[in-house]
């Protein structure tokens, strides 16, 4: 019994010094770029999660079957988050180190996203936060890190609210009107808020602001408040399961569908496909792209991928909204790398610092959109600065029709005059709270 | 006047379903002094196994009909707590016979944990579907007295009316079959049951089944009005403070405060929420359960508990 | 042969009072403590001190508070994650609203406002015991989620309901490396640890193991059980207080109330149950066990996996840390209700008799 034990303890010991010792041991390999991903396979936003990351390590493997970045290989390694920061923390520690130095981080959750970002100056590690995280650091001056390619949330809800006013008639169309927002009850939620609030003030519209705290599953007494306040429009700010519970209890409660209206992270198949038709007339603004089963992207995922037993998740989710945002990730961290290489040295292995002055300095056109297969899916072109870490302002809506989306808008382009102030003030007094002095290089 | 009706009619809906997941702990806890926090994993298993087979169970055999798919997997569900019962009666109970209350409970977290995880190996994390083929439209009765009428969701009804006809098959159960008598004897008094000849053993392994059934019910109900998800555990956990106000021993208590909390849990979201900014449904139950253990330590319907010196 | 107390005769009673009254102990203590701060930064990494050394110690410090409250005193809480939330955002509010603040100060204040937390929610303790205030603490696990959420006033206003502490430092010590934030936690740790492993050999702990053991016949022998079972809810959050202030101003960094949440709580419960109710040393064992077992299964899974060829995805090692830590929880609580603990003091116990077997 006691030989039993001492042996028991004895491998668990082995177990934990090799762990240990493996995480610091570095690989000797041919120079990789490595793209950690963090994932969130399990838990509550599974779901919604899972496709992203398979989206993401598919477009990776397309590199490399195109030849790679310029000759280097991408290699991904997952490490499951569960969506926890504390977990996402950890990841990062892990594997920030690993197969030379990881080129880019893109933590997918926004309480991750805030725990790592004093970490990324120390590392030199940039991160890319493609609509989610902090809205002010497209600010670049201040957030030379963090980069929120294609969009984030200010803009989403700048561009649905433009879609309301369209429909409404015109902006002086919603005086008196009032617009409702469900939201997550956290800094991903909260976010949504300061610019309704912005137009609300320009427009004389009222904002009820509906707090639902996480995970959602219960949400009766918000809707009933709905239908008691009877408000003209809901705005859906909302992840996971928490999506699905509202458009059902808008179903119970006899909210009109076509009256609501989700962002890129609440108005994707996971969310709808359960409920079906009697989810049709709910719009969702799209960060440019939203499903793509036709595009050329998926074709060559599917041929040169799939078609090889090298995929990552079922080939049925592959072009689905959540899995082109995985794509178009994985996308814009390579081109990054392209462009870095451009700079310090076609065909090498490049480092975090070099990769952050990459993305800053992206000019990916339409036709090398086109190129890599996203015609249709983006529209360029997407440039970055150091004051712009967004690099392009262009979104549309779709609408769910009962089996899947129609595209119910024209590209729409969010107003960076409302916008740009509001990153100013706060990514400035973001500044002033952990004494932070703006960048003054030349093109800040 | 109408809303307010509207919100206690919901709240009710809510507060029956609370009762079936609180029925499972009252049961177990009655029988074999365990206190299941593994009822919510248990929940969210048994859904999954339902809703699973009823998806697979078509391909597998080739038929059409959406009733005998669903009667079929809520069989073979059934069929899995009962060897879920004999195997947490078997591997977990036998051995911690005569441990203290804290011991059980953190037995029964581990158990949580395995069902969670091992649930998910092999059903899957995705969100999954049971279609009982429920309408989901409201319909709006009483247009007359109420300006826009009365809203009562169709789906609601019907499983409230399932799970009123659960609890009172439960009560026939004990009160009426002989395993039922067994069952009494065995939550009054261990001994003197095993002294009449009761085998301890197999009672726990039929309670536990029995848990496991109203665990399959509502998980059924719940699953069928949000998919059914990992999420769902998180709705056992607001049983606890069904049991509590109710009373850790008796089943009425279950009922009757699972009604009180349905109802009082929407009512303070809707009128006082907004005066606090909202989303006090996550803490009212539990300090509604606090207050009244204040003032009755046992519950509303729980027995005096007894301390020998 | 060598954990033997001849010829250590103690002349007063100060010194047969005395924490570690044993040479060997102190010595070994000692040693300890001196590997701790001297041994460790000099062969661990970075990676272990971040993501291991810190969360352990953190956790360890949580635990001797839940452990005073669960093991000691036998009052079930589940509501520790919120304890620790009130002492990070009380800590935080300390720590930015007031000009030059000291950080030991604030983290202390953190402590504070936690331990007036924890008396509050204590207070159903006088009436209910067992599992019924174990559903009590939850809730105050849900209010105080709520809470920190709701009120911005919490988070100074920030309009994202984000809380982030940058540039720490004590009496000109910057606390910044990975090491330097393992020594400053250590510090805490080793202070809390002694002060919490002298008052419950003191007479306040013997109050409280007698409630634990039996309450009513602890109050007919003259100890009054409000003050035993309150002061036993103030010490515990006081230090789960300050664990959490700690947790978030040298562990997060920047943090949100879903750090706090009730599976923080079911964590330190964990940890208490696994390393030992009623035991200092088991707070460490336990806490290690929790750290670092997700992160040896999560080497060791995908590696098993492949000798046997068979591709384990991210996923499936989630899910197989939740079975795994489900099953030797039940496993230890069948072997071991003791916890690792027991294992230790058998070791001691052998070590004394050592050579001979009995």
């Amino acid at each position: 019994m006691r030989l039993r034990q001492l042996a028991l303890s004895a491998v668990v010991a082995v177990a934990a010094l090799t762990s240990a010792l493996t995480t610091s041991l570095a690989m000797a390999q041919a120079p990789v770029q490595f793209f950690p991903s963090l994932t969130g396979r399990t838990g509550a936003v599974a779901p919604n999660a899972a496709p992203f990351a398979n989206g993401f390590a598919d477009y990776m493997k397309l590199v490399n079957a195109r030849g790679g970045i310029n000759g280097v290989q991408t290699l991904v390694e997952e490490c499951e988050t569960a969506y926890l920061t504390d977990r996402g923390v950890e990841c990062y520690e892990r594997l920030k180190g690993r197969h030379g130095g990881a080129t880019v981080f893109q933590p997918l959750s926004t309480g991750i996203t805030f725990a790592l970002m004093p970490r990324l100056a120390v590392d030199r590690i940039p991160m890319i936060t493609s609509g989610y995280g902090r809205s002010d650091t497209a600010d670049g001056s201040i957030f030379p890190w963090v980069f929120p390619l294609l969009g984030h949330y200010w803009i989403g809800g700048d561009v649905v609210l433009q879609h309301i006013a369209n429909r409404s008639g015109g902006w002086d169309r919603l005086r008196g009107k009032t617009i409702a927002v469900v939201y997550h009850d956290s800094p991903f939620g909260r976010e949504l808020l300061p610019i309704i609030n912005r137009r609300a003030e320009m427009h004389g519209f009222t904002v009820l602001a509906l707090p639902v705290p996480p995970p959602g599953v219960e949400q009766r007494a918000i809707w009933l408040q709905i239908r008691q306040q009877r408000p003209d429009f809901v705005i859906l700010q909302t992840w996971g399961v928490m999506t699905t519970t509202a458009i059902r209890q808008s179903v119970a409660t006899g909210f009109p569908r076509d009256r609501m209206f989700g962002l890129w992270w609440s108005g994707a198949e996971p969310d709808l496909r359960d409920i079906g038709v009697a989810a049709r007339g709910f719009s969702a603004v799209m960060m440019q792209h939203g499903q793509a089963r036709d595009s050329e992207v998926v074709r060559q995922i599917l041929a040169q991928v799939h078609d090889r037993g090298q995929g990552t998740g079922p080939r049925a989710e592959v072009g689905d909204v959540l899995y082109m945002r995985g794509v178009v990730g994985a996308m814009l961290a390579v081109e990054g790398v392209f462009r870095a290489q451009e700079r310090f040295g076609r065909g090498r292995h490049v480092t975090g610092e070099q990769a952050r002055w990459g993305y800053e300095n992206l000019n990916i056109t339409q036709a090398r959109l086109d190129q890599l297969g996203f015609a249709g899916v983006l529209r360029g072109p997407i440039v970055t600065s150091c004051r712009n870490h967004v690099g392009t302002a262009l979104m549309r809506i779709h609408t769910w029709n009962g089996t899947g989306f129609d595209w119910s808008s024209d590209w729409l382009q969010a107003d960076m005059n409302v916008i740009n102030p509001m990153v100013t003030a706060s990514a400035e007094a973001f500044a002033r709270d952990n004494n932070i002095t703006r960048r003054t290089e030349p093109g800040c | 006047m109408g809303f307010f009706l509207e919100t206690i009619i919901a709240g009710l809906m809510n507060g029956v379903l609370y009762s079936l997941v609180a029925l499972g702990f009252v049961l177990i806890f009655k029988a074999s002094g365990v206190f299941n926090f593994a009822q919510g994993a248990m929940v969210l298993f048994a859904a999954l196994a339902m809703a699973r087979f009823a998806e697979w169970l078509p391909e597998w055999l080739g038929f059409e009909s959406l009733l005998l798919a669903n009667v079929l997997a809520f069989a073979i569900a059934a069929f899995l707590m009962l060897i879920f019962a004999w195997a947490v009666e078997r591997f977990v109970l036998r051995h911690l016979v005569n441990q203290e209350g804290v011991v059980l409970l953190m037995a029964t977290l581990g158990i949580t944990f395995f069902i969670d995880g091992f649930g998910q190996t092999i059903f899957g994390s995705d969100i999954y579907v049971i279609d009982l083929g429920l309408p989901d439209e409201p319909i709006f009765i009483l247009e007359g007295l109420f300006p826009g009428g009365l809203l009562i969701n169709q789906d609601d009804l019907v499983t409230a009316l399932m799970a009123m006809a659960m609890v009172a098959l439960l009560t026939l159960f004990f009160q009426k079959s002989g395993t039922g008598r067994a069952l009494r004897a065995v939550a009054d008094d261990h001994q003197a049951a095993q002294s009449v000849g009761i085998p301890l053993g197999r009672m726990w392994v039929i309670v536990w089944f029995m848990a496991g059934l109203t665990a399959l019910v509502a998980g059924m109900i719940w699953g069928e009005k949000m998919g059914v998800q990992f999420a769902l555990t998180f709705v056992a956990l607001k049983a606890l403070p069904v049991i509590i106000l109710g009373g850790l021993t008796s089943v009425p208590g279950a009922i009757v405060a699972g009604l009180i909390i349905g109802v009082s849990e929407q009512l303070a979201e809707v009128y006082i929420g907004p005066m606090v900014g909202g989303g006090i449904q996550i803490w009212f139950a539990y300090v509604l359960a606090m207050v009244v253990l204040l003032f009755r330590p046992q519950g509303l319907f729980g027995e005096k508990i007894i301390d020998r010196v | 042969m060598f954990y033997r107390e001849n010829g250590q005769f103690k002349t007063n009673y100060k010194s047969d009072q005395q924490i570690f009254a044993v040479k060997q102990d102190r010595i070994a203590i000692i040693a300890l403590i001196a590997f701790a701060f001297i041994g460790v930064p000099l062969l661990a990494d970075e990676y272990l001190f971040r993501a291991i050394l810190v969360p352990f110690l953190i956790l360890a410090l949580a635990a001797i508070g839940v452990n005073i409250l669960v093991g000691y005193c036998g009052q079930i809480s589940l509501g520790s994650g919120a304890f620790m939330a009130v002492g990070a955002y009380m800590a935080y509010n300390v720590f930015m609203r007031v000009e030059d603040m000291p950080l030991i100060v604030a983290l202390l204040s953190g402590g504070f406002f936690a331990m007036l937390a924890g008396i509050i929610f204590g207070i159903p303790s006088l009436r209910v015991k067992g599992l019924y205030l174990a559903v009590a603490t939850l809730a105050a696990q849900f209010f105080f989620d709520w809470l920190f959420v709701r009120v911005p006033w919490f988070t100074l206003d920030n309009p994202a309901g984000i809380a982030a502490v940058s540039n720490l430092s004590v009496f000109g010590w910057q606390i910044a490396t990975p090491m330097d934030k393992y020594l400053f936690v250590l510090g805490f740790v080793v202070v809390f640890a002694l002060l919490a492993k002298n008052l419950v050999r003191g007479p306040i702990g013997r109050e409280w193991m007698a409630i634990r053991d039996m309450d009513v016949a602890a109050s007919v022998i003259g100890i009054r059980p409000m003050y035993a079972k309150l002061t036993a809810f103030a010490v515990s959050s006081f230090i789960i207080g300050v664990a959490g202030a700690l947790w978030a101003f040298v562990h997060l960094g920047s943090w949100e109330p879903l750090s706090f949440d009730i599976n923080r709580s079911f964590q330190l419960l964990f940890i208490v149950i696994i390393g030992g109710l009623g035991s200092i040393m088991g707070c460490f064992f336990g806490a290690a066990f929790i750290v670092i077992t997700p992160i040896v299964l999560n080497q060791l899974l995908p590696w098993i996996g492949r000798l046997f060829g068979v591709e384990i995805s991210t996923a499936m090692v989630g899910h197989a840390e939740f079975m795994i830590l489900g099953t030797l929880i039940v496993w230890f609580l069948i072997k071991e209700p003791h916890g690792l603990a027991k294992y230790w003091s058998m070791a001691r116990h052998k070590l004394r008799l050592w050579p001979f077997p009995h």
